[in-house]
């Protein structure tokens, strides 16, 4: 897919933004609204296309299919550890159009900022999108920016949506899942979730959990160079890996093992788990992609993953074992096999 | 009931004291455990630590234990 | 299988008791590690491992829900709880609903959250929840301490404290429970130690083991208690001997009832138990919500239908209760037992719903 190439981009002043704090005028269109985008955002974000400012991007595809995604974030705390609610919501877009096999093309990003969010942290979330964005070549290509009422958001909301082409010899989906298929992963889990807990004021943990937030499209770009028989891709985010296996197994009609002593889980991030109560099979992740793949491949698959420094630590957790009604199962550590079920709401911590 | 957890006593500040678990550091409250000292270990539960853990015991099993006194 | 629990099963094939024995367990991370690792799959058939009242959000009644949910309806306060306790439902609501409507309810890990939310907050009243047996019932008892010392007189708990000792021997009395020995919680005996569990074994000659919390702790305790059988004499043994001393924690003892004095308290599914509850002293009083948040008296019913009592005392197992996953789960719990992370139905529907 290629942007098409219209006239010469408005030429980028070199003003520099003066506020110290959102302001309403910001967002209603006028002076101040063209100081926020030209002085501040298309610093950081500007390219040939976006610093057109035009109401759309022209993209041209021609019979290839296209994947197109969308995603809102809203989180609070909007910094964590390792991140922020800007990498984030361009990650969490890139991964979701990675798990096509697509190569991404381009992007679009919008604000909701609340009158006196600071400036301050408005230029961290946009240096944390513009590193993202240095580390895999991407876009952005269309955007917007509102600004509300003091009360009226939470700081700072983010939307984006992202839009790739899918190779043409290349089919991703659960339904090709089968049985026989090995499951992968790239990493630790419950990376993203702890880091977010570790840092709640009550707690008062101190650790150097960080969020696991991370662009995969490169990783994918490896495997599928790789192997053209990965069946699916899944990144696995809220509800944690437990929720995905599950709606894969689901959506496949298969029943699914995995082995609890093969699942990495680093230290710190057991450790907080015990603390709280919780199971790392459920908690959030943001850089965690699922892979299922013919066996025949499988270790050319891993081979790959681990070669791509988001896949350092990828190794095989399970299997498909059968055609079923989508039941998950887990050997535990002693051997024995029991049901890994679906949760049915947030893990609350617990003392008892 | 009662999730608890062992930990290490790296630092004393008067009834407070910070652990580390698994990497895990945090202050808690060691009211409960007066003959607790630097270098113990014991059980954490709620913020508060409830027992001191003979090391000796632990030590000697392996698995779950040793995981903690020696991955701290 | 692992090395050492393939030896300890094996072992426990070997010494198979010939008559079915029931065991009891009374702590809802016994319950939950029982479940998780499928240890009824791995233990011979005659070894009945029953669930009992040992979760402490189980036996906390709909009464008191639906007095907390008054207290917090009626008056201005901030209530800390730990998260065990929010989705458990009261007659009509839950805290989980009510902080859904704006109330002031706030999760803690520690009581001593609530206690400093207190101090930093001095125009605000706040509740904090005291749930939970011998384990956590010492943490009230410094933070009351520490709130009459420092003066903290916005700082108040809901006390639905619970001991275990006397829970047992109801069981023991009830004749429609056969229990012929008991998993002992590990956390609580730390605090209590073994002699609490010496009546169990003088008076009705019942195998007491107590246990840790890890699979082969469990195992190595059933093993225990079979051993006990074969030798005819019943005795209270520690398999947790890391935490577990025979006298416990003295110091968490004497700050106990430096507080609290024995009280009567109603459990879910076991009625009132004389000297199972707590009370607080007379010099502590100020510090009761009960007292200082006075409600009218509610009407409380238990769920139509809801068999949590014989689940609690181990006469029906979860999926023996008519409710169990036709109507009561997890995202639609009718009682406790649902609701509770550790109860007994909700380790069973998790973890033995379906026969992996």
């Amino acid at each position: 897919m290629t942007v098409v190439k219209n006239k010469e981009s408005t030429k980028i002043n070199n003003n520099k933004f003066k506020d110290k704090i959102i302001q309403l005028s910001h967002g209603d269109g006028g002076i101040k609204t063209g100081e926020l985008i030209n002085d501040l955002i298309l610093k950081y974000l500007g390219n040939k296309i976006l610093n057109r400012l035009e109401d759309s991007a022209v993209l041209k595809c021609s019979d290839k299919k296209i994947a197109f995604t969308t995603d809102s974030f809203v989180v609070n705390p909007i910094f964590f550890p390792g991140g922020d609610i800007g990498k984030l919501s361009i990650c969490g877009t890139i991964n979701d159009l990675a798990t096509t096999g697509c190569i991404p093309a381009a992007l679009s990003l919008s604000f909701i900022l609340e009158e006196s969010f600071p400036v301050s942290d408005f230029i961290k979330i946009l240096s944390s999108i513009k590193r993202i964005l240095n580390d895999t070549g991407l876009h952005i290509v269309t955007g917007d920016t509102k600004v509300v009422e003091k009360g009226n958001a939470d700081k700072i909301y983010i939307n984006t949506s992202g839009i790739g082409v899918i190779p043409d010899n290349l089919e991703i989906s659960p339904l090709k899942i089968k049985a026989g298929d090995k499951i992968l992963i790239n990493g630790g889990i419950a990376e993203h979730g702890t880091a977010i807990l570790s840092i709640r004021k009550e707690f008062n943990f101190k650790t150097g959990i960080t969020t696991d937030c991370a662009p995969l499209s490169s990783l994918v770009k490896d495997m599928t160079a790789a192997s053209k028989n990965i069946h699916a891709l899944r990144d696995a985010t809220r509800g944690g890996l437990a929720s995905i296996l599950y709606e894969l197994a689901g959506t496949s009609g298969t029943n699914i093992n995995i082995y609890e002593n093969k699942i990495p889980v680093k230290k710190e991030v057991r450790g907080i788990c015990e603390f709280l109560g919780l199971d790392p099979l459920y908690i959030a992740n943001e850089g965690k992609m699922v892979v299922f793949t013919d066996k025949k491949d499988v270790d050319a698959v891993l081979k790959a993953m681990r070669k791509n420094r988001y896949g350092k630590d990828s190794c095989i957790i399970g299997e498909v074992t059968e055609k079923g009604k989508g039941n998950v199962t887990l050997t535990t550590s002693i051997g024995t096999k029991r049901v890994l079920d679906l949760p049915f709401s947030e893990q609350l911590p617990r003392i008892c | 009931m009662c999730i608890a957890v062992p930990a290490e006593i790296i630092k004393i500040n008067k009834n407070m004291a910070e652990i580390e678990s698994l990497g895990v550091r945090k202050e808690i409250d060691i009211t409960l455990v007066p003959d607790a000292g630097l270098g113990d270990f014991v059980i954490v539960h709620a913020g508060f630590a409830i027992q001191i853990i003979d090391k000796k015991e632990a030590a000697s099993i392996q698995g779950y234990w040793k995981e903690y006194l020696d991955g701290k | 299988m692992e090395n050492n629990i393939k030896r300890i099963v094996e072992s426990l094939n070997d010494k198979k008791p010939e008559r079915s024995i029931n065991i009891m367990e009374v702590c809802g991370t016994h319950t939950m590690t029982i479940s998780r690792y499928g240890l009824r799959q791995i233990i011979p058939d005659t070894i009945n491992l029953i669930s009992g009242p040992g979760c402490p959000v189980c036996v906390t009644p709909a009464a008191d829900i639906d007095r907390i949910l008054e207290i917090i309806d009626k008056y201005e306060v901030s209530l800390f709880t730990f998260g065990d306790m929010l989705k458990v439902p009261g007659t009509r609501s839950s805290l989980y609903d009510k902080r859904s409507e704006g109330k002031d309810i706030n999760i803690c890990y520690s009581p001593a959250e609530a206690l400093d939310f207190a101090k930093n907050n001095r125009d605000r009243q706040v509740i904090f929840l005291a749930i939970g047996f011998e384990t956590t019932i010492p943490l009230t008892s410094v933070i009351i301490k520490r709130a009459y010392k420092e003066k903290t007189n916005n700082f108040y708990i809901y006390n639905t404290h619970k001991l275990i000792p006397e829970a047992l021997e109801v069981l023991l009395g009830d004749k429609h429970i056969k229990i012929d020995a008991f998993l002992c919680p590990g956390h609580v005996s730390a605090v209590i130690g073994s002699r609490p569990y010496n009546f169990i074994v003088q008076n009705y000659g019942i195998p007491c083991v107590i246990s840790g919390f890890e699979p082969h702790d469990i195992l190595e305790s059933i093993s225990m208690i079979i051993d006990q059988f074969k030798k005819g004499k019943a005795e209270v043994e520690i398999q947790y001997r890391i935490v577990v001393k025979e006298e416990g924690n003295p110091e968490a003892l004497k700050s106990i009832y430096e507080v609290f004095e024995r009280s009567d308290s109603l459990w879910r599914g076991l009625g009132n138990i004389s000297g199972s509850g707590l009370e607080l002293k007379e010099d502590f009083s100020k510090f009761d919500a009960k007292i200082h948040f006075p409600v009218k008296e509610i009407k409380s019913v238990e769920p139509a239908g809801c068999e949590c009592g014989d689940v609690l005392k181990g006469i029906k197992k979860p999926f023996e209760c008519r409710l169990f996953s036709k109507v009561c789960r997890p995202d639609n719990p009718v009682g406790p037992c649902m609701v509770s992370s550790e109860g007994s139905c909700a380790a069973y529907y998790k973890y033995e719903r379906l026969k992996a």
